[in-house]
């Protein structure tokens, strides 16, 4: 393996760990101030990718297709959250289960009603289509590079709202104590919908970014939302600093166990049944590491132990 | 409504044998097969049941035991049907065709996973368990596709039906009688566990753990023992379901799968002990008639389910019996 | 003098606050120990260091001689500790009478057996209810008004026919007339096995308690009979604020 091939990879693992990021954010906000586990988000990945691929496929345009990913998917989130969340608050773990499920049944056919079954597809920009070229003369996507910044960027804003600003501070305080916040005189439903549409809108942005270099497709949504809970998992719910580590760690580990695992079994086993087990083992690297951490911390890295 | 619970029980578990003898004596043997799908499902929600309906485990990973009785069956079928014997190590294994060597190795296997799965996710609690058995039910999937030797992403064709001696299980009906056999014991055992000292403290474990460790009794090993339970008997409806498709795939560890089994419970009642009966058999006919209907069924699944949610809690036999079920 | 209960320098930290400073304390056997302090002595931390939800950073609790300090709360039910909660801990759902089953199970195993086919079971969760003079066995237990449950509560322990009753603030909510029911039903236990009471209603404390001790921000300022604790200039001081 040549050190090109591994910072490559490296890099593919920061742009796939920023993505999860974007997803892993907005369901720890809503777990952390909601109390809610949200199925449902995946889908709000998928409408905001479909929405970027339509938009962008009718326009022509990349930019508002992105705009067109904010929308829809803050929209379908602050329209969720009024017409159904907003009743599973203090509801049941299970309750909020089954009905985000039913959620994602809705959601996924209805989509598929709209769009059929066949894959949308959404071009890079032309202006990040391309390889650039990195120190060290290493070739790399200019597109990915662009999708590692504009994750980094997220993560910065995010860090902004939730510590430097009034909107921030009341979502901490409704995390801290909702019965005093709501004395307070700060209308927490509103609060509510707002958090939830920005949950939304976050996967929204991920579904799009992703859209272009992947197919655009119906179930796109739910492989990616489970990650995302192995990133909460690792990170600590209700902790953004953790869904960021988190997102990274598991980013990284998918992209190079399956880099890395086939060459590290062959120094022990014949090299056909090496790449078997190899990508056998790089397939469940992500969800090892979740057990590893908790064995070692159950609460997560930055979560509170109960 | 306010039928007494008892009545609900055996009209459920008298309905599928009643469907199905009805479809024998019609010459229906598409039918028999909706009744034996719906007795399988069945008998994989009474398994997740225990955990979820007793003990209050959410679990959203159920499929995996699914799955491993799946595989269990396939890969003992198909290297008899290969006549090439499995080699694990210095083990030589011939596979079988014998269900009930099959239902062994697949409740065995799923109790071992189950017991793994749980001792690691009964770390922890309430929302943390739910992500967490969902995650190990996706490494399961992707373990499966990544599995080549055994068909990978498209699973296993086996030929024949395997066989239980006395039974000529390739007739519908036979393979239905012994399936709902299968369940109806399953159902006794649930019962029976219910009705235990263990069933006692399992349910007091989800209700007021505190109060049972208080009582010399920990909490965590009652509940991990009935995941265990629980994932052997869904393994076991596992090993049945692929006997019925004569096939097994990486989608019977699907998260959709799993989801699907809660679906089940609480159609029917959560903690009911006829609960999963009612369900799966609502599942198979709604599957069958809105199916028929509209190709795009799962949206009006969907809204049945949101509204049982939100407006009918206890699922039908709550609706029957006037009483909500045991809170979970 | 048998000690049943001996805990020594229990010490507990929660970053700057010092919730225990080396409290000691004993209950005997055929006694009632009082613990009494205002809001926030650590009259809980000391229950959970006691009862096993809590490790504490320094000091040993002894049960019956043993060392219990690493034990879990389970293990040490098993050795023959029963506690009440302060906010009722029952499984609601479930009847009086199955839960009061429940501490019998933990003593006695019968897991595997039908609760209902389980004549000593039940006979030893009727003999708890009675004692306690809760009627309404099955009655669930969501359906039991705030005093009966604290009757139900001590019935479980009861029923775990434990070397040690650690009672957490069993009058709690109870009111005049409930306090005068579960006064002489305390009395007459402390025969059975002793009692560690914990208690904000003090004239149960002073009617009941053979010694009292006295917490005072995480340390046990005195110890002594009800006489010499009213007499204690230190806790005149310091709880009673006189001085």
């Amino acid at each position: 393996m040549t050190p090109i091939l591994l910072i490559e990879q490296v890099l593919n693992g920061l742009q796939f760990g920023v993505m999860l990021f974007l997803m892993a954010a907005g369901l720890t906000l809503i777990f952390g101030v909601m109390g809610l586990i949200n199925l449902a988000h995946g889908s709000l990945y998928m409408i905001g990718a479909f929405a970027a691929a339509a938009v962008a496929g009718a326009t022509g345009s990349f930019a508002l297709g992105l705009a067109a990913a904010l929308a829809a998917a803050a929209a379908a989130g602050a329209l969720v959250e009024v017409a159904v969340i907003r009743r599973l608050y203090r509801a049941a773990h299970l309750d909020q289960v089954l009905a985000t499920f039913a959620l994602i049944l809705i959601f996924s056919e209805g989509t598929r009603w709209a769009f059929g079954s066949f894959p949308l597809f959404l071009d890079i920009p032309a202006a990040l289509s391309g390889p650039v070229t990195l120190p060290g003369g290493i070739e790399y996507p200019r597109y990915r590079l662009a999708l590692i910044g504009a994750g980094l960027a997220v993560a910065v804003g995010l860090w902004w709202l939730t510590t430097r600003t009034r909107l921030g501070l009341r979502i901490r305080a409704g995390a801290e104590d909702r019965e005093m916040v709501a004395a307070l005189g700060v209308d927490i439903r509103t609060l509510y919908t707002v958090v939830f549409a920005l949950g939304a809108a976050l996967a929204g942005l991920a579904g799009a970014l992703v859209g272009a270099i992947q197919s655009v497709q119906v179930g796109m949504g739910e492989p990616v939302l489970i990650l995302a809970f192995v990133v909460i998992v690792i990170g600590g719910i209700g902790s953004i600093r953790g869904a960021f580590v988190g997102a990274l760690l598991v980013g990284l580990t998918d992209t190079l166990g399956g880099l890395l695992l086939p060459d590290l079994l062959a120094l022990f086993m014949e090299n056909g049944a090496a790449t078997q087990a190899g990508s056998a083992l790089a397939s469940m690297s992500v969800y090892l590491l979740m057990a590893a951490v908790l064995i070692w911390r159950p609460a997560g890295l930055f979560g509170r132990p109960a | 409504m306010r039928l007494p619970e008892g009545w609900v029980t055996a009209a459920a578990l008298a309905l599928l044998p009643a469907v199905a003898l009805w479809a024998w004596a019609a010459d229906e043997p598409f039918t028999i097969t909706l009744a034996t799908r719906a007795a399988i499902l069945a008998l994989a929600a009474v398994g997740l049941n225990v955990a979820l309906g007793i003990g209050g485990l959410v679990s959203l990973g159920h499929a995996v035991f699914f799955g491993i009785g799946g595989y269990a069956m396939g890969i003992l079928a198909f290297h008899a049907q290969t006549y090439a014997p499995l080699e694990i190590g210095p083990l030589t294994i011939a596979g079988t065709r014998s269900m009930p060597l099959i239902w062994l190795v697949a409740t065995a296997a799923s109790a071992l996973v189950a017991w793994l799965i749980g001792l690691l996710s009964l770390r922890t609690s309430g929302i943390y368990f739910i992500m967490i058995t969902l995650a190990f039910g996706q490494m399961a999937f992707y373990f499966a596709i990544s599995w080549t030797a055994y068909g990978g992403e498209d699973g296993l064709s086996i030929y024949v039906r395997n066989g239980f001696p006395g039974l000529n299980t390739l007739v519908p009906i036979q393979f239905f009688a012994l399936c709902c056999a299968v369940l109806l014991l399953a159902v006794a055992l649930q019962w029976r566990l219910r009705a235990s000292g263990f069933g006692l403290a399992l349910d007091a474990a989800r209700q007021a753990p505190a109060r049972v460790e208080a009582a010399g009794l920990s909490p965590r090993r009652l509940k991990l023992a009935a995941f265990v339970l629980s994932g052997a008997l869904t393994g076991l409806a596992g090993a049945l379901f692929a006997d019925l498709n004569r096939f097994v795939s990486p989608s019977m560890f699907s998260w959709q799968l799993s989801g699907e089994l809660i679906v089940l419970i609480v159609l029917g009642g959560t903690g009911r002990l006829a609960g999963p009966v009612i369900g799966a058999a609502l599942f198979v006919a709604l599957e069958h008639w809105l199916g028929g209907l509209t190709e795009f069924w799962l949206v009006w699944l969907g809204a049945i389910l949101l509204g049982i949610v939100l407006f009918a809690r206890g699922g039908v036999v709550g609706l029957l019996t006037g009483r909500a079920g045991p809170h979970v | 003098m048998s000690e049943v209960l001996a805990a020594d320098g229990l010490t507990k930290r929660f970053g700057a606050l010092l919730a225990s400073d080396g409290v000691s304390i004993d209950v005997r056997a055929g006694e009632i120990h009082a613990v009494i302090g205002p809001n926030g002595a650590g009259k809980s931390t000391l229950i959970a260091q006691i009862s096993g939800a809590l490790a504490p950073d320094a000091g040993t609790v002894r049960l019956n001689g043993a060392d219990v300090t690493r034990w879990s709360v389970a293990r040490r039910a098993k050795a023959g500790l029963a506690r009440t909660f302060q906010v009722s801990a029952l499984a609601l759902e479930a009847t009086a009478e199955e839960n009061v089953m429940l501490g019998a199970l933990g003593r006695d195993g019968g897991l595997r057996h039908r609760t209902a086919r389980n004549a000593a079971l039940r006979d030893a969760a009727r003999a708890a209810l009675d004692r306690v003079g809760l009627a309404a066995r099955g009655t669930p237990a969501s359906d039991l008004s705030h005093g009966q449950r604290r009757q139900l509560e001590v019935a479980v322990a009861l029923a775990q026919r434990p070397r040690l009753f650690l009672m957490d603030e069993p009058m709690a909510g109870l009111g005049a007339e409930g306090t005068r029911r579960l006064t002489p039903l305390l009395d007459g236990l402390r025969a059975e096995a002793p009692i560690l009471l914990v208690e904000h209603d003090m004239d149960a404390v002073f009617a009941l308690a053979d010694r009292i001790t006295v917490l005072v921000a995480g340390r046990a300022i005195a110890t002594g009979t009800p006489s010499a604790i009213r007499a204690d200039a230190d806790v005149r001081a310091a709880y009673l604020g006189d001085g």
